[in-house]
């Protein structure tokens, strides 16, 4: 299954390399990984999408976490968020069609950032299914030549905008304070 | 490069990358490391020269690295050793890949080739930094001399807090020459490190109670409670409930080998008793351990009705194999403390509970261990390897530090010699590295020198590390290498026996050095023995004679090691000897 992992790394030599590394020797495999600077210039916010067997998807995000320059690795994939992923897409167009191909970019909100005698370059953004689609209907007009972004999401968890344990604890909490005494004693 | 030290230094004071480097040694408690020079590291030892710090000159670097694990293993500080750019730093990458198996505190330094030639495909270039990615903890390059203190302050650190591990710092020939004006660094600024090591005191009542309530528990304790320094905690846990205990082959000495509740080590060659008592248990207690599949065979016939109990500082390890119903994600004494507290608490209410189950548990597990013990086996006509390890065990006593190889002699040197404390039982267990027994006592030696160390070697991994002879004899370090000869790389041959038709390709060790004239060309003491009779007082000759001793052990070429689980076995459907031949027609 795919699973997607937001991670916030410091902006170290060799980061991306051990994010890449670890996922590699584990044996993850990549669908996509993208990677920018965050506002603070020291941090970088990778988005990772893996496909993996549900069973390993806790290991992945553990062996992330490991990673001395890796902040915290987050498992967004059940999570409330949004993912989004960036198409700039090259279709040949002939005459009669230009102006249908036009018509389906609007109806995919996508922009046409280039016209030429031999088609269109268009940009379109969406969910992954979104640009799946929006990319099978292109190539219905010609031939077409496509790069995509890979994904990058952010989570709408309102405890995800600080940093959190990523190690999720189980006891209520009175129960703790309970204990606590029982050990200073 | 000026080749006088400086005077003890100031802050501020105006030093060179190498002399900055020596005082970070020093800081860090470093008495003595383990090394190699070469070109890029030559302003580094130039420092060196007039510098107090002990520096150890092996023969290969390999070997510095399994030294630098020897010392550390045998003392929980952290190892160090050191190589020049290229083939140097290539050479240390089987010992640190070595040390991150086994959770070992290495710090290696490396030189690189100048900062302005590096990615030119420079004299002695390799890409270190990337080549020893998956093998550390962590690793640096020191981009810039100002850049020393910290990295160097954080790669011990880092080496030894958490789970430790290999820690490397790569660099340049101009960073060892630059100077700049010397600023200890104390500080800590990791804000990726995670360190869990407290223990969920929710998790921790809780694994109290299910401990009090389990009818058949087990106590499964590994490497963690060594690196911990948890083995107080651990007998204390033991006794308190009266639990049986298995250790693993990292283990061993966790609890002491002479304990009532040890009973012995599980696994591919572990004893009937303890792998039968893994199969049984309801609950497996398992501490600082990682269910290693040479621990737990065929995974879906491991422990089939117990619960997991899972406590280790790694957070991946807990359910990366075996799923755990109770995790606790802490330093294995920290969280050993608290448990054994709360175990107290509780015992008036729940320590009889399951009081008549316990003891027909432990019925059951003495039953076993009287049915098939582990016993060492003895011929009147050729010396047997596990008469040879009885022999070491009998002088030994359980206080002898023992280094070995990997093989057959190390899997005997485990079943039959005792460990009654922690740190004296060294080897490679993760990785498994041939080469690694002589190297690993030297380090364990130097750090420990009023103790007996045996170095027991296979004849294959010991010709990985003759060069090392002339170590031990430039420091005459008393060392005494047993190798246990069968004149075949027995493991390997074990296989090929068991597993391919007998055919054995490629595993006869012919042509062994004569031992006297090898270790005589060194100019130390050695003997080959094949007679029963002489194994005793050889073996007392080498330990009564001072400084280093090798003594060749001829034994019977043929005997395989038992009990046994196949890669891949259930761990209950252990064979437990050899089997013997069946007649034709019969």
């Amino acid at each position: 299954m795919l699973q997607t992992i937001s991670l916030l790394v410091e902006n170290k030599p060799g980061a991306l390399m051990r994010v890449v590394g670890v996922l590699a020797a584990r044996n993850f495999n990549v669908e996509s990984l993208t990677v920018a600077r965050t506002l603070d210039d020291s941090l970088s916010r990778m988005t990772i999408v893996v496909d993996v067997e549900p069973k390993v998807r806790a290991q992945v995000v553990k062996q992330l976490n490991k990673l001395v320059n890796v902040l915290q690795a987050t498992d967004l994939t059940e999570e409330k968020s949004v993912a989004r992923e960036m198409v700039l897409l090259r279709v040949r167009a002939e005459m009669a069609n230009r102006t249908a191909i036009l018509k389906e970019a609007e109806i995919f909100q996508a922009r046409v950032v280039d016209s030429s005698i031999e088609g269109f370059a268009i940009e379109c953004t969406g969910d992954p299914e979104k640009l799946d689609e929006f990319m099978d209907l292109m190539r219905s007009y010609g031939e077409i030549e496509v790069t995509r972004s890979g994904l990058v999401a952010v989570s709408l968890e309102p405890k995800k905008l600080r940093l959190a344990s990523p190690i999720p604890v189980g006891a209520a909490e009175e129960e703790q304070e309970e204990l606590e005494r029982v050990v200073s004693k | 490069m000026a080749s006088t030290m400086q005077p003890p230094t100031g802050a501020g004071t105006l030093m060179s990358g190498s002399q900055i480097l020596l005082e970070c040694l020093v800081r860090e408690g470093v008495e003595l490391f383990f090394g190699y020079p070469g070109g890029v590291t030559l302003p580094f030892y130039d420092a060196m020269y007039s510098h107090p710090i002990k520096h150890v000159l092996v023969r290969h670097e390999q070997n510095a690295a399994f030294a630098a694990q020897g010392y550390a293993r045998a003392t929980g500080r952290v190892g160090v050793c050191c190589a020049t750019s290229g083939p140097g730093a290539m050479n240390l990458v089987t010992g640190l890949v070595d040390a991150m198996m086994d959770s070992i505190p290495v710090v290696a330094i490396t030189g690189q080739v100048t900062s302005k030639l590096i990615g030119t495909d420079a004299f002695q270039e390799a890409d270190t930094f990337g080549i020893t990615r998956p093998a550390t903890k962590h690793n640096f390059m020191v981009k810039h001399v100002s850049e020393l203190p910290r990295i160097v302050h954080e790669a011990f650190y880092l080496a030894s807090t958490g789970r430790p591990g290999p820690v490397l710092v790569d660099i340049p020939k101009d960073v060892f020459q630059a100077s700049t004006h010397y600023q200890p660094v104390d500080a800590i600024h990791l804000p990726g490190y995670k360190l869990y090591t407290e223990g969920h005191t929710g998790q921790i009542r809780r694994a109290a109670q299910m401990i009090w309530e389990a009818e058949r528990p087990m106590v499964y304790a590994g490497g963690g409670i060594i690196h911990s320094g948890a083995h107080q905690e651990l007998r204390e846990l033991v006794e308190l409930a009266d639990l049986p205990t298995v250790n693993t082959l990292m283990g061993l000495g966790a609890l002491p080998g002479n304990h009532r509740n040890f009973i012995s080590m599980p696994g591919m060659h572990g004893s009937y008793a303890a792998n039968m008592g893994m199969y049984n248990t309801d609950l497996i207690i398992a501490l600082g351990v990682r269910f290693d599949d040479r621990v737990t065979g065929r995974l879906n016939a491991f422990a089939p009705h117990a619960k997991v109990i899972h406590v280790d500082i790694d957070p991946s390890e807990i359910s990366k194999i075996r799923n755990a119903e109770l995790p606790i994600v802490g330093d294995a004494k920290k969280v050993l403390v608290k448990l054994n507290k709360v175990m107290k608490e509780l015992e008036g209410e729940m320590g009889s509970l399951k009081a008549a189950a316990r003891a027909e548990w432990w019925n059951t597990i003495r039953g076993w261990m009287e049915q098939h013990p582990l016993e060492p086996q003895y011929s009147l006509d050729e010396i047997k390897p596990q008469h040879l390890m009885a022999e070491i065990n009998r002088i030994s006593n359980g206080e002898a530090i023992v280094t070995t190889d990997v093989g057959q002699h190390q899997m005997w040197a485990a079943q039959l010699i005792r460990y009654d404390h922690p740190r004296l039982w060294i080897n490679s267990g993760g990785l498994g590295s041939m080469g690694f027994g002589l190297p690993s006592a030297i380090g364990a030696q130097f750090a420990c020198p009023d103790k007996l160390v045996f170095s027991i070697c296979g004849d294959g991994g010991f010709q990985m590390s003759i060069p090392e002879f002339a170590t031990i004899a430039n420091h005459n370090l008393p060392v005494k290498i047993i190798v246990m000869n069968n004149g075949y790389l027995g493991m390997v041959r074990q296989w090929q026996e068991l597993f391919y038709n007998n055919r054995l390709s490629q595993v006869t060790l012919d042509h062994f050095p004569d031992a006297a004239m090898l270790a005589g060309a060194y100019g130390f003491p050695g003997k080959t023995i094949e007679k029963v009779e002489d194994l005793r007082p050889a073996l007392e000759e080498a330990v009564n004679t001072p400084g280093p001793y090798f003594l060749n052990v001829k034994v019977t070429p043929f005997e395989n090691v038992y009990p046994m689980v196949p890669a891949g076995g259930a761990i209950n459907e252990m064979v437990l000897d050899q089997p013997q031949p069946v007649e034709v027609g019969s």
